[in-house]
C-alpha cells in the first residue's frame, strides 16, 4: 500500500514534492533513473494522468530529463536548484506562519529566538 | 474524427418486453483508453457491454466499431473480448486445456504473458475448470481477458469473486500491460473507490441513460467540497450546482459541481472556508441518488 496523500494540495503537486524530496535527501542522485509512471501508479494507486502532470512539472523545471524509450533521470544540478527554490519558499511557508502565530500568542522576538535555540540544542 | 477501433453507440435503445434497459443512448469511446463504466445495479451496464460484444441486437439505434456494425460481424467479434462472471458448471476440461482453446481463437494471445498471469494468480493448471473456487474462476476469466490482448477488452464486474489482494494484482497487471500494449479497456464496476486510479475516462449510466462521460482529471476538478460556518458556506455556494449537503452543528459541508477558479479558492480561504476534493465515489453516489433530485427541485 502506498503512502497516502492529503487533501491540502493537489495530488500531482504532492507527487512532484515526493520526488523532489528524494533528490534533496540524496535518495536519488544525478543521472539516477526515477520510478516509471507505471511504477508510481501501482505504488501510490493514483491515476497516470495525475502522475504525468507532476512529472511534467519536474521536466519543465529542468529537475529531471527524459531519455526516449528509456525513462526519466535526475538532471545535473537538480539538487542545488531545488535547495535554492526551497530556501526561497522557506520564508513564506514556514517563517511567516510562525511569526503570525507567535504574534497571536504574544511571543516576543527574543522568546522566539530562545525557543529556536532550545530546539536546536535538543538535537 | 473517427479513429480506428473507435466505438460508436448511436441512439441505442434496448427493450426487454416493456422494460427499457437502455434508452436513446449515444456514446463514443476512443481507441486505446481505459474507461470506467459506472452505474448502480440495474443501470444498464451489462446490457450496454453485451451490445458492444454483439451478444445482443439493439431494439433501436446502431453500434459501430471502426465504422462497421457489430452485430453478427464475425471479424469484429474477434477484436472484442468480453469477460464477465462466467460459470463453468459443465466444463470438465482442465485449466490448461481451457487456455489453449482460448489461444486458438484469439489472434493476439501471448503464451508467455499467460504463464506470467498463471503464476501471479496461482492458477492450478491441472484442475478441471468446474472445480475451481469462485475466486479462482474470476482469476481465470480475468487472465483470459488480459492475455487475449484484444483491441477492445471488456471486464464486466469480472473481479467480484476475487478477494482484495487478488484484485490488487489484477489492477497492477492492467496498468502494466496497458502501458506496454495500449488498447481499449472497459471496466464496469461499482467498486469505484478502489479502481478510480485506473481510469482515463469515466462513463456513468443511470436508469438506462448516459448521464456523464468525462476524462477523470476533468471530472475530479468539476467537483469541490466546501466546508465551514453555515452562513459563509451558503453564501459561497448560492449560485452553484449543489449535489449534496451535510450539517454538523454550526458547520456545513456542501458538495458542488463547479470548477472553482483560483480566485474563488483564494476568496474561500480568506473567508475561512475549506475547499476539498470530491472523490469519484462521492460524485457517483450523489449523481445517481434515488428519486431524481433534479426533478424534485
Amino acid at each position: 500500500m502506498g503512502q497516502s496523500f492529503n487533501d491540502s494540495k493537489p495530488i500531482f503537486l504532492q507527487i512532484k514534492d515526493r520526488i523532489e524530496d528524494q533528490i534533496v535527501n540524496d535518495q536519488l542522485k544525478v543521472n539516477d533513473q526515477i520510478p516509471s509512471t507505471t511504477q508510481l501508479v501501482t505504488f501510490y494507486k493514483i491515476n497516470h494522468l495525475t502522475v504525468a502532470k507532476g512529472i511534467n512539472l519536474l521536466v519543465d523545471a529542468g529537475v529531471i530529463y527524459k531519455k526516449r524509450g528509456v525513462g526519466m533521470f535526475v538532471a545535473e544540478g537538480a539538487k542545488e536548484l531545488l535547495i535554492e527554490q526551497r530556501k526561497k519558499s522557506f520564508v513564506d511557508q514556514f517563517m511567516l506562519p510562525m511569526i503570525q502565530e507567535a504574534q497571536k500568542l504574544g511571543i516576543s522576538e527574543s522568546e522566539l529566538t530562545n525557543l529556536i535555540k532550545q530546539l536546536k540544542g535538543r538535537e | 474524427m473517427i479513429m480506428k477501433k473507435d466505438v460508436v453507440f448511436k441512439h441505442v435503445t434496448m427493450r426487454y418486453g416493456h422494460f427499457k434497459a437502455l434508452e436513446d443512448l449515444s456514446l463514443q469511446l476512443a481507441q486505446g483508453k481505459i474507461y470506467g463504466l459506472i452505474g448502480r445495479n440495474g443501470a444498464g451496464k451489462t446490457t450496454l457491454l453485451s451490445l458492444l460484444a454483439s451478444f445482443l441486437e439493439p431494439t433501436e439505434g446502431t453500434i459501430e466499431v471502426n465504422g462497421k456494425t457489430v452485430f453478427e460481424n464475425a471479424d469484429l467479434m474477434q477484436q472484442v473480448t468480453f469477460v464477465y462472471e462466467k460459470e463453468y458448471k459443465e466444463d470438465t476440461e482442465k485449466v490448461k486445456a481451457h487456455l489453449e482453446a482460448v489461444e486458438a481463437y484469439k489472434p493476439n494471445y501471448d503464451p508467455d504473458y499467460a504463464l506470467e498471469l498463471i503464476k501471479a494468480f496461482n492458477l492450478p493448471l491441472t484442475k478441471p475448470v468446474n472445480e475451481l473456487s469462485k475466486g479462482m474462476m474470476s482469476a481465470l476469466n480475468v487472465t483470459i481477458g488480459l492475455v487475449s490482448r484484444s483491441p477492445i477488452t471488456i471486464f464486466d464486474e469480472a473481479y467480484s469473486g476475487m478477494d482484495a489482494p487478488t484484485r490488487e494484482i489484477f489492477y497492477q497487471k492492467i496498468v502494466e500491460d496497458h502501458a506496454l500494449h495500449p488498447r481499449t479497456i472497459i471496466l464496469s464496476t461499482h467498486l469505484v473507490s478502489e479502481m478510480d486510479y485506473l481510469f482515463d475516462e469515466v462513463v456513468i449510466v443511470h436508469k438506462g441513460k448516459l448521464i456523464l462521460k468525462e476524462p477523470i482529471d476533468v471530472l475530479l476538478e468539476m467537483g469541490a467540497a466546501v466546508t465551514g460556518a453555515v452562513e459563509e458556506v451558503d453564501h459561497f455556494v448560492q449560485n452553484m450546482k449543489k449535489i449534496n449537503s451535510q450539517r454538523l452543528g454550526g458547520t456545513k459541508s456542501v458538495m458542488v459541481m463547479e470548477t472553482l477558479s483560483e480566485q474563488q479558492r483564494i476568496q474561500a480561504r480568506q473567508t475561512g472556508l475549506e475547499i476539498g476534493p470530491v472523490s469519484l465515489q462521492d460524485l457517483f453516489i450523489h449523481l445517481t441518488k434515488e428519486g431524481d433530485q433534479d426533478e424534485q427541485k
